[in-house]
This record gives structure tokens, sequence and C-alpha cells, in this order.
């Protein structure tokens, strides 16, 4: 399980490297968010996938069986704020794209106060 | 007063969340701002005196014992740099009132720069490397904000570069806190500084430290990471730009110092080797940038890469001397950089530009300007008895015992180019042949001074008075340089 989870992580990670380099504003926003998909998942595969019961005290339960509670809480932390940077990112790229009339960000290289 | 630490974190918090009820009432907005940043700096002096007295504080959340719960340590660095971030975040309001534009004021700047605060503030203080991720994201958030406030062409295509390269480098630091923890099995530092040692697999612990450096290296502008800090400096106005400048490449920095000094110290003779070899190759493309340019923000900018670089180069020595002379500059490199940016922004509003070529003349009609920028100009390069002597001292003395005999000789040779970098601003505009200024009111032109001159007098004081501050700086030091305190302050019980 561990190795397919590692497989798909690449996958995502090499879908988001191709979307990030290509010029369009809208693919680069859409690669960091499967980037960070990315990093989400290798969070989960790191802590471990084995454990089938809820990390809580009870009758029976061992601690070989427990699921690590402790990856869930970072990645809850980490959607939650890749969450809120993707939408301000598109917000700002809508308003880049009305002020300065390109979603082309080789035509964003401007430097025409210094030289 | 168990809470302590957490107390310069609350106050800007707070108060940021009362501002955002009435963002057009602009005095109060002020008011407001101002007088919550003069309680912060006043709750961080008193967090200083009793860390100083009483040892290191430790607060864990939630009452969760402390290697489960996240932890809130304050020692004497991290109190250090709260203090003085606190206290520049307070003369950067004093100066805005004049230099940011009624338009940005109205569209909650105040409440982005306490929300900025508070990320600083909290990535100073937290103890779980978790945690200072979240506080890294909370002080990038209100940096998207700053940077793109005002919604000009130049601004808004800088700010995509500056978040896409933030996002990435957010990415990758989720990426190695995953490696860490599957590697560990435990977030909070002092937890990883007892648990690393124990570990056998240094290989694969080298390359984790090597990745926070990477990942760490892009907030805090290291060789060869630096190549988005000076385009995205250049887009915002000039009191964003001073923010910026001081407090943000340094939590980057002082994630580099607290990591490695605390746990990822299995395999200096790689990691900390190539700590100073990066940090001197960041001196060097420092350097050729701030002879490059004839635009004065830029030459400042560059000038916050040279820093970077001979703090870390203190800092890779891990000696008591390297150590201590780290975090002398570190706190002078913060105070000056805002003090420069202040007296540059002057410049350039009364030019009405921030080229070089068309200024001059200047110390006939605004003399005072001229001297004070004279004095901050000296302290950056560190010409005694100003505040970047002591702090270069110690650097260069570290590495002659740690015999890094050209990196120190580099080090010292990198002080001529800055000072020359900068006096070159000092002769283009202050002498030669007066070109028209743009008439500003003397009350404006003072409100906008005060707060630069009042920031040049604490250097001098930081400079003069170093015998006074030695005692908390190797105080800080000792604790970076035994981790052993750290680790019975946080897991005591």
């Amino acid at each position: 399980m561990e190795i397919f989870m590692s497989v798909l992580i690449g996958f995502l990670f090499m879908a988001a490297v191709y979307l990030m380099l290509s010029k369009s504003l809208l693919r680069i926003i859409i690669g960091t968010a499967v980037l960070s998909h990315g990093a989400h998942l290798l969070i989960l595969t790191m802590g471990g996938l084995g454990g089938r019961k809820p990390p809580v005290v009870a009758e029976g339960v061992t601690v070989a069986d427990y699921a690590d509670p402790l990856p869930q809480a970072l990645i809850l932390t980490a959607i939650v704020i890749s969450f809120a940077v993707t939408s301000f990112f598109l917000v700002l790229a809508y308003r880049a794209y009305q002020e300065l009339g390109t979603d082309n960000v080789n035509l964003m290289r401007g430097t025409e106060d210094y030289d | 007063m168990i809470n302590l630490p957490l107390i310069p974190l609350l106050i800007p918090m707070l108060f940021a969340v009362i501002l955002l009820f009435f963002p057009k009432r602009i005095i109060l907005q002020r008011a407001v701002a101002t007088g919550a940043l003069a309680l912060t700096v006043l709750a961080s002096f008193w967090l200083i005196y009793e860390v100083y007295t009483g040892g290191i504080l430790a607060v864990t959340l939630g009452s969760w014992p402390a290697p489960f719960g996240i932890t809130l340590v304050s020692d004497l660095f991290s109190a250090l740099l709260v203090s003085t971030s606190s206290i520049i975040t307070l003369f950067v309001v004093l100066y805005s009132f004049e230099s940011i534009r009624k338009e940005r004021e109205k569209f909650y700047y105040y409440p982005g720069v306490l929300f900025l605060l508070t990320g600083v503030n909290g990535a100073f203080t937290t103890g779980d490397i978790f945690n200072l991720f979240v506080f890294v994201e909370v002080l990038l958030m209100a940096s998207y904000l700053l940077i793109v406030l005002g919604g000009e062409k130049a601004q808004l295509r800088e700010s995509i570069k500056y978040i896409l390269v933030n996002v990435i480098s957010s990415a990758l630091f989720v990426s190695a806190v995953a490696y860490l923890y599957s590697v560990t099995g435990t977030l909070s530092m002092a937890d990883l500084a007892v648990k690393i040692p124990q570990i056998e697999a240094v290989g694969i612990l080298t390359v984790i430290a090597v990745l926070f450096l990477v990942v760490f290296g892009f907030k805090g502008a290291i060789f060869p990471l630096y190549f988005w800090l000076p385009g995205s400096y250049h887009a915002p106005p000039m009191p964003v730009l001073a923010l910026f400048g001081a407090l943000l490449t340094k939590v980057g920095v002082y994630a580099i110092i607290r990591t490695y000094t605390l746990f990822f110290t299995m395999n200096t003779g790689y990691t900390h080797e190539l700590l100073s070899i990066v940090a001197l190759l960041t001196i060097a493309a420092g350097c050729i940038g701030a002879l490059a340019y004839f635009d004065v923000k830029k030459i400042i900018v560059y000038n916050i890469i040279i820093a970077v670089g001979v703090i870390l180069f203190g800092a890779a020595q891990l000696t008591e001397a390297g150590i201590d002379g780290a975090i002398f500059y570190l706190i002078h490199d913060m105070m000056i950089k805002a003090a420069l940016f202040f007296l540059v922004g002057i410049v350039a509003i009364l030019f009405g530009t921030s080229d070089l070529r068309k200024m001059g003349g200047l110390m006939k009609t605004r003399p005072a300007l001229g001297w004070f920028y004279l004095i901050a100009a000296f302290g950056l390069a560190g010409i005694p008895p100003l505040s970047g002597f002591p702090g270069k001292l110690l650097i260069v003395q570290g590495g002659f015992e740690d015999l890094k005999l050209w990196g120190s000789l580099f080090v010292l040779a990198s002080s001529l180019l800055v000072l020359m970098s900068v006096i070159r601003i000092f002769l283009y505009a202050f002498w030669g042949d007066p070109v028209e200024t743009v008439k500003i009111k003397e009350p404006v032109f003072r409100r906008m001074f005060y707060p630069a001159a009042g920031m040049v007098i604490l250097t001098i004081v930081l400079g003069a008075g170093a015998e006074w501050f030695m005692p908390l700086i190797s105080g800080a030091g000792e604790v970076l340089l035994n981790p052993s305190f750290y680790i019975d302050a946080v897991l005591k019980e």
C-alpha cells in the first residue's frame, strides 16, 4: 500500500511541476493545488498506513491497532491553509488579468522603473 | 504569569480583529494600531525580564503534556527577537501615517500589519516544528495582503511571483515535516533534540536537515534561493518594504539557527560546512547586486541578502563567539534595515524617483536627513562604535577560532563593499548639484523623519551600549549552544 501511495505522490508532484512550468497563470495555480495535495498525501503515508481502530482507549484494543491521529490532524491544518492560499491566488490572478490584460507569465516579466 | 509567552502574540491578533470592524475611520485605526503595538512592546520587555531572571518559559497549550501537545517556548533568543520585531513594527506604523496613502489605510492596512506581527512573534516563540509552519503561513497570508494592497500594476505582477515561490516552499515545508515525522515519530522541537541523537540512520537525517535548509532558505533568501527577493521587494510601498526587509527574511534565518543548533547536529561536518559555504556565496551574490544597481531600493534590498549570509556564517560555527555574534548581528540587522528603508523612503519621496542618477544636493536643504543617513550607513557597514561592529567582530573572531580563516577574511572584505554600496547613495543623493525636489509640507516631512531618526538612535544605543546588552546576548547564545537547557525547560514534568 505504501509503495502504491509513493507512486501516486510522485505522479502528483510530477503533474504539479509540469503544470507550474507552463505559461498560463490558471495552469500554474492548478499546479500549486496539485502540489499541495501531493504534500498532504505524503504526510498521511509517512505517518504509516496501518491501524484500523480510532485512537481512543477502549477494551481489547492494543497500541498496534490504533491509527496514528497526528498525521490526520496535520493534514487537516495543511488542507485549510492551502485552500485559503489557493482561493486568494485565484482572486489575485483574476485581478491581475483585468489590470495587466494578460494571463501569460512570459509577458509579466516587466521591470519598467529601473534598469 | 505562566501564559506570558502567549501575550505578545495575542495582543496584535486581538487588536487586528477589532480593527477589522471599522476600516474607514482612519484616525481611530491609527490610534488603535499604535496603542496595540505599544502594549506588545511592553509585554515583550516584560517577557525578556522574566526569562532573564527566571529562566526559559514554556507553555503547553491545552495542558497536554509536553511531547504530545504543542509547546510555546520563550528562551532569551526568541524573547529578544520578539521584542525587536515588536519595536520595529511600532516604528513602521508611525512612519506609515504619512507615507502609505489613505486608500491603503482604508483597506485593512493596519490589521494586515498586526496579523503579520502575530505570525512573526508566533514563529519566534513556537517550540513545535509543525506549529512553526502554521505561524509562517499566518505571516505569509498577511504579507500577501500587504504586498498587493494598492493594486498597482507592478504590485500585481510581482505578488504573483512572490506567492508562487512561497506556495512551493510551503509544500516543501510540509513534505520535510512529513519525512522528519516518519523518521523520529515526534514534532516537538525539544523531543526531537532528545530523539535525533539516538537514531543511527545519520544519512537520512542529513538529507532531511538539508531539505529543511532549502525550505528555510527560500524564506530567508540564501544563495541560490534568493532570486525571488529583489523583484518582489521592489514592488510594495516603502513602509511595507521596511517591514518585510526587517522581519520576513529573519524568520527564515531564525528557523535555520534554531533547527541547526537544537537538533540537526548529528552530522555537523557536512551540514554546518554546507551552511557556511552557502552563507559565503550568499554574501558574494548580495555584494554583486548591491553594487550593480542605481536604484536606492534595490541597493538596500541586496544588502538584506548580504546580512543573511553574515548571520548564517556566524551561526554555522557553533562556537560561543560565532553564535553570540550571529544573535547580535541578527538584532542589529533588523533595526538598521528598518532605519535605512525609512530614510531611503524619505529620499525617494523627496525626489519623486528611486533612481540615484536623478538625485543630488540634498545635504544643502535637508542636512539632518543626510547626517542620520550617514550614521545608519556607517552602522550597517560595522564601523565602531555603531551597532554593526560588535556582531561582526564576534562573527569574525568565531571564524578565526573555528579555523575558517578565509571565510572570516571574506566577511571583512564584504564590509567594505557594503560600505561602498550605501555610501554611493550618500554621494549621489546628498552631495553633488542640487536637483529640484518635490515640495512636501514641513509637518509631513517631520512626521516621516522622526520615526526614522528614532530608529537610527535605537541602533546607536544598541551599538554604543553593546556592553549592557551582552549579558542578554550571551544568555541567548548559551541556550543555543547547550540544547539540554531547552530540553529540560520543555520536558520538565
